[in-house]
């Protein structure tokens, strides 16, 4: 059996690729794809460590962040698309509506 | 009892099945809209007889009993509690009797956001149900203040020109005084412990002076919405405004949910205090009937004349439920049905006319009964109904109530009863005046008005002659041999009389 | 069953009584659903048969009853049952009730008969044939109202069949409910028919009351219950029965037009004739007579409600026979001789005179019966006579229709428009006479028997009683002789009286019916024979009442056949000699001036409850509707007082003092630091969302940094 901190390893390594890819990238879809990409590096985490300490939470807790996730994507793709609609572009810097 | 296949939850909230396939049907669609409205009305109503028939009426306890914890928290102890006895039954069937009924009258009336429409009728149907089925205080407030909602927006949304004001002064004067009930419904339910009615009467030992105070302020709601006089002011308005079926829901079972408060929760939770007051209800039930139908003699609109009898003629049901006598009560019950079913028909009969002619006003009718021989037929045996001539229903109720208001050891003297007997007369005259100035005399300028933008006016069509004809048969029926009537209420009126008098040999 | 055994064996039929209530019910159904396709006579005898079974019905009770003298109550239904109320759809037969039946079934049915060819005509003239059917349907509805009101075994079914035929009188009072007496647009009629309806009504509240009194005292309305208890409550508390008997008493007024309730009864001649015949003459009006009768055992125990009841009978009985002298109107006359009349009833059975007080009631309806539909067929010769007159000059045939200013006004039923008519209405003539004889009291008619045994029994009971009948008697044949001079004598003052015809067979032949009647009506109590005396007193001897028998009176009999005679003769003198037209005034008018403007005026009984009752009612009603309930209550109360107040402490209040200058002070105050502080701080809101997300990356950075070194 692999130590724990393989995993954590990876799991490190992938959530930093998922921040890079949010902080980097214009794309929409991509800062998504990243985003799923961090909350899948902690699922990875939460399961190695559940495996460690042989206590069924960590899993409990994936599922939550599964079904969390899968709602986010929904929310997240009915936003992206209708602001397609309206703006046909979907870059974020063109969303700057906010700024004060 | 099985929860869901209990016949008091099915025909409660049976409507919402329907409430639920209207949202799947599109807002165009009107026929579909409506005939879904009606097909689940009178599934309800098909329930309801179902419910009629598991009735056992020589049994005086609560029958069909749901008995469900519900908020059990800090030790408040509420439950969905719902339960039925002679007191409730007829009103339940009222209720599911009129709804189709109005249903059906607005199949050309109501043209616009028909889905809307229909939504808050059926929506209306489960609050008012619920009112009459709830034994737990704080279940029967759940419902009672739900069914302003509907109401508010079909006063509100399909009303005429002045329907905000009617809707928000119809809201607002219920609402102030249903804050008064909830004070000493949360009064009872902190001091005894339990909010449901049965338990309360169970325990009692109020003390006389706390049982006046809680009586007071449970009338404050009841007599709002009943409408006693002197706080009938909303009354007019809201009838004025509402459309036709809201008119008929309204005069039909909304005002009966006041009378039916008094009968189920005031008269037997605060025997003492009942028969403390009697006298001052009885007064202001007589004065009630009086000025209502002088009121209603000197109005120009026709609903206004109806609104205002409505005044007059609860004025009635309210002088017989504290006659505190079995007359009185049985009579004040059977007088609620009576009330619902011919002032709904004179509010079905107006809405009919209002769709061709297009307005109310008195003085342009006339003649009508030559012209429209099967509408002015009809109108006379409701308005004869209405002002309580012997063989239809409204003198079984009339009479029943005076003369247990007559010989009543509660109200304690015969010349309220006297007085009373006088609105019989005046019933007469504002009810004939109405008679008279739509359908006989020569033809009215209205017929004229109607000609010119099209062929006249017509007389009642099929689809109005069936939306009628279930109550006039019931006119009848009641009127020539209302014993099945009678005898549903009978032991449970018998129990709550038996019940005050004991309290009134307590006090003394 | 054969006839010979209902005579030997005497089996009873009390079964059938119900039927007299179904068979008008079922006819006037039939008459409802069907009738749309008959033809008027299919209509009139569907009708006309079903009111005559209920006379069949009536008599074959009639005979059951020589085995039963003590009468039968057949149950149909319970009705009511509260506690101790129990009321039932019960009928009683007993000889009394059974002598209305026969009363109401026989004539009505004549009546029927007679309208098939009256309704025609009248239709005709008033052009709605779609009338017909309708007329019929109430007819019968009314004759099963009656008959509920007679047979009724309680006081509240009796009162069913009291509004009952209250409510058909309102809807044949204004059967014509579009115009008024002279066919032109107007509510006249209607108003009529509201004005007898109502009035009905206030007499109904008596009833009503002396109902409520009488359940409170004995626990039932029920008669033999009622009267059996009666002795016990009249010692103990004479009052009840007392208040009993004269708020019965309200209610017999209201029916039977007593003082002070008559107004309306006069004004019902609104309706068609044959409406004014039989209800308003021979049967509804005497439902209070039937009902004082029928309470006989209550009265008997009060001599002081009695005299009051006798009092109001003969003041009525007089006052009314003043009026009927000046009228002008051929049926208004006979409406105030009818009022008298019930004043001789009522003041009979008010003595305690049931029996000759019902005698009279029967007599009365046949030859009062008999005078309406005779003026009834005077009416329709002279609108012959005026539609023929108008077509001689108008060949185009729609006289009616294009009628010049003078003929709109034509009233048919003006005396003063009549004249000469023997000769040209020589049958309708007789018949009038026939029933004008009776009416007078003449020997040997029907009305000479039955008015002399209430005056000869007046003499014995109660003096005063008598001389204000025997002055009405005076009256009555007097205006009687008025109108046949006016009628029938003279010249015709009027070309549609001159060109008027004979009327139908259908209209005539009940008429001769009715007058055979009239002939012999008095050999149903001859003095010394007594049959109908006999017949009555099986019912009422069950309650051990000692009524008093008056022996004919031959003084009396005499007086009242002089006075009679006396009052024709003066009434030739002044009216037998020249014709009374709308020119000149009437000629009693010079003779008692001022008094006999009273009695052309009805002496402003009706401007007198307008002034006292009716225009304060209005008046008070439009008071408390406009000003107190809308513009006090609704637009001051509601609107201003709570709503404004709301709306001040909402708004004024609230809102602009606690709020705007309390609160808002100081959120305003800490809003403008934020604000100033938010517009340093916005350079940092760059709209990226890298930047926040860095931003955020930042901050767990430094949060974790500093969780991870501590």
């Amino acid at each position: 059996m692999l130590p724990v901190s393989y995993y954590v390893g990876l799991s490190a390594i992938l959530f930093t690729i998922g921040a890079l890819g949010v902080l980097i990238r214009r794309n929409a879809i991509i800062i998504f794809m990243s985003i799923e990409l961090m909350l899948n590096a902690a699922n990875l985490a939460f399961v190695a460590f559940a495996r460690a300490h042989e206590s069924l939470s960590g899993q409990i807790f994936v599922f939550f962040v599964i079904t969390v996730a899968a709602a986010e994507v929904a929310v997240g793709l009915a936003l992206i698309v209708a602001i397609f609609r309206n703006k046909q572009s979907i870059d974020v810097d063109q969303m700057s509506n906010l700024k004060g | 009892m099985n929860p869901v296949l209990n016949p008091l939850t099915l025909v409660t909230f049976f409507p919402l099945l329907g409430v639920l396939a209207l949202f799947f049907i599109q807002s165009d669609r009107k026929n579909t809209l409506r005939w879904t409205a009606l097909i689940t009305s009178l599934i309800t109503f098909g329930i309801s007889m179902w419910l009629l028939a598991e009735f056992n009426a020589k049994d005086p306890e609560l029958q069909m009993v749901i008995n469900l914890p519900w908020i059990q928290v800090a030790g408040w102890n509420i439950s969905f509690y719902m339960g039925v006895d002679g007191l409730s039954i007829l009103l339940v069937l009222l209720t599911t009797f009129l709804t189709p009924i109005s249903i059906l009258s607005t199949w050309t009336a109501i043209e616009e956001r028909v889905k809307d429409f229909m939504l808050f009728f059926l929506l209306l149907e489960v609050g008012m149900l619920g009112v009459f089925l709830a034994q737990d205080l704080f279940l029967f407030y759940v419902f009672w203040e739900f069914t302003l909602v509907p109401m508010y927006f079909l006063i509100g949304i399909w009303g005429g020109p002045n329907r905000m004001y009617a809707a928000v002064k119809f809201f607002l004067y219920t609402m102030a005084g249903s804050l008064l009930m909830l004070l000493a419904i949360l009064w009872l339910g902190i001091y005894q412990d339990t909010f449901a009615v049965p338990e309360l009467i169970a325990k009692g030992g109020i003390p006389a002076n706390i049982q006046i105070w809680l009586f007071l302020a449970f009338a404050a709601a009841f007599a709002i919405k009943v409408p006693m006089w002197p706080l009938h002011s909303w009354l007019p308005d809201a009838h004025v405004e509402a459309p036709t079926a809201g008119s008929v829901i309204l005069a039909g079972v909304l005002l009966k949910m006041g009378t039916y408060g008094f009968v189920r929760f005031n008269i037997p939770l605060f025997p003492a205090a009942a028969v403390k007051l009697a006298p001052w209800m009885a007064l202001l039930a007589v004065i009630g009937i009086i000025y209502g139908a002088a009121v209603s003699y000197a109005q120009k609109d026709i609903k206004k004349l109806v609104a205002y009898s409505s005044v007059s003629h609860l004025g009635f049901v309210m002088l017989g439920l504290f006659a505190l006598n079995p007359q009185g009560i049985q009579g004040g019950i059977l007088q609620m049905i009576n009330h619902g079913l011919s002032t709904g028909a004179l509010f079905l009969l107006v809405g009919m006319i209002y769709e061709q002619t297009h307005t109310r006003d008195f003085d342009v009718y006339g003649g009508l009964w030559k012209l429209t021989p099967v509408f002015g037929t009809l109108s006379l045996i409701v308005v004869l109904s209405s002002m309580g001539l012997p063989g239809l229903n409204g003198f079984v109720g009339e009479f029943t109530i005076l003369l247990g208001a007559f010989g009543s050891d509660a109200i304690g003297s015969p010349w309220y009863a006297g007085l009373a007997a006088i609105g019989v007369i005046l019933a007469a005259v504002y009810m004939l005046y109405m008679f008279q100035k739509m359908f006989l005399g020569p033809e009215g300028s209205v017929v004229e008005e109607v000609k010119k933008h099209g062929h006249g006016i017509k007389d009642l069509n099929l689809r109005e002659i069936v939306t009628l004809v279930p109550i006039l048969i019931l006119i009848f029926w009641i009127g020539l041999y209302p014993k099945p009537f009678f005898a549903l209420m009978a032991p449970t009126v018998d129990k709550l009389v038996a019940a005050v008098q004991a309290a009134a040999v307590a006090m003394h | 069953m054969l006839l010979s055994e209902v005579v030997t064996s005497g089996p009873d039929f009390f079964y059938l009584a119900p039927w007299l209530v179904f068979f008008p019910v079922i006819g006037l159904l039939i008459n409802i659903i069907f009738g749309g396709r008959f033809s008027e006579k299919v209509i009139g005898t569907v009708a006309s048969t079903a009111s005559g079974l209920t006379f069949v019905v009536a008599v074959l009770l009639a005979l059951s009853l020589r085995a039963h003298h003590e009468g039968v109550t057949i149950l149909l239904a319970e009705w009511i049952a509260i506690g101790e109320l129990q009321l039932d759809w019960a009928f009683r037969v007993d000889t009394l009730s059974v002598t209305m039946m026969m009363v109401v079934g026989g004539v009505g049915t004549l009546i029927h008969i007679y309208a098939i060819g009256y309704m025609h005509e009248d239709v005709r003239f008033k052009n709605d044939p779609g009338r017909f059917r309708r007329f019929f349907v109430f007819l019968n509805l009314f004759i099963a109202a009656m008959m509920i009101l007679v047979s009724g075994d309680n006081y509240l079914m009796l009162f069913v069949g009291w509004e009952g035929v209250g409510l058909c009188s309102f809807l044949l009072i204004g059967f014509w409910y579009e115009m008024d007496t002279l066919a032109r647009a107007s509510t006249d009629n209607a108003m009529a028919a509201k004005k007898a309806f109502i009035t009905n009504r206030v007499g109904d509240f008596g009833f009503l009351i002396a109902g409520m009194i009488m359940f409170w005292a004995f626990k039932s309305v029920q008669f033999d219950t009622v009267f059996e208890a009666a002795h016990h409550i009249a010692e103990l508390q004479p009052g009840i029965i007392i208040a009993i008997t004269l708020f019965m008493l309200l209610g017999v007024a209201g029916k039977s037009a007593q003082i002070p309730l008559f107004v309306w009864l006069p004004d019902a001649m609104a309706g068609p004739t044959p409406v004014s015949a039989l209800i308003h003459a021979a049967t509804m009006v005497t439902a209070g007579v039937y009902l004082v009768a029928r309470s006989a055992p209550l009265y008997m125990l009060v001599p002081q409600a009695q005299g009051i009841v006798a009092i109001v009978g003969g003041a009525t009985a007089l006052f009314a026979a003043t009026i009927a002298v000046g009228q002008y109107d051929i049926k208004k006359v006979l409406a105030y001789s009818t009022i008298s009349q019930l004043g001789f009833m009522v003041a009979a059975v008010g003595m305690g005179a049931f029996v000759a007080g019902m005698f009279h009631l029967v007599t009365h309806a046949f030859f009062k019966a008999l005078l309406f539909l005779s003026a009834g067929s005077v009416i329709l010769g002279v609108e012959r006579g005026h539609h023929h007159g108008h077509h001689d000059h108008d060949d185009h045939g729609h006289g009616d229709h294009h009628d010049d200013e003078k003929s709109e006004v034509f009233d048919p039923g003006d005396m003063r428009n009549m004249g000469g008519m023997r000769k040209s209405m020589p049958v309708t003539f007789w018949l009038y006479i026939i029933g004008s004889l009776a009416l007078a009291g003449i020997f040997p008619f029907a009305g000479f028997w039955s008015k002399d045994e209430i005056l000869a029994e007046a003499t014995a009971l109660n003096f005063t009683v008598y001389i204000l009948l025997a002055i009405a008697a005076f009256f009555t044949a007097f205006y009687m002789g008025r109108q046949i001079w006016m009628v029938f004598y003279g010249k015709p003052k009027h070309e549609a009286a001159e060109h008027a015809e004979e009327s139908p067979p259908i209209i005539t032949v009940p008429l001769m019916v009715l007058a055979a009647l009239s002939i012999l009506g008095g050999a149903l109590n001859l003095p010394g024979v007594g049959t109908f005396t006999h017949w009555l007193e099986m019912t009422y001897e069950k309650f051990d009442l000692h009524l008093h028998h008056g022996e004919f009176n031959l003084t009396v009999a005499i007086t009242s056949t002089v006075l009679a005679l006396l009052a024709i003769g003066i009434s030739w003198l002044i009216y037998g000699r020249k014709s009374v037209t709308f020119d000149q005034a009437d000629p009693l008018k010079r003779i008692l001036g001022p008094i006999f403007v009273g009695m052309e005026n009805k002496w402003w009984i009706d401007e007198l409850y307008w002034a006292v009752i009716l225009n304060p009612y209005i008046a008070i009603a439009k008071f408390t509707a406009d000003v107190i309930d809308w513009r006090f209550w609704h637009d001051w109360f509601h609107d201003k007082v709570i709503a404004g107040t709301f709306n001040w402490f909402s708004k004024t209040f609230l809102d602009s003092w606690i709020d705007q200058r309390g609160i808002d002070g100081f959120a305003n105050g800490l809003a403008a630091g934020t604000k100033e502080l938010a517009q340093r701080l916005s350079g940092i809101q760059t709209g990226f969302v890298r930047n926040y997300a860095l931003s955020v990356f930042v901050g767990v950075v430094v949060i974790l940094g500093y969780l991870i070194l501590q």
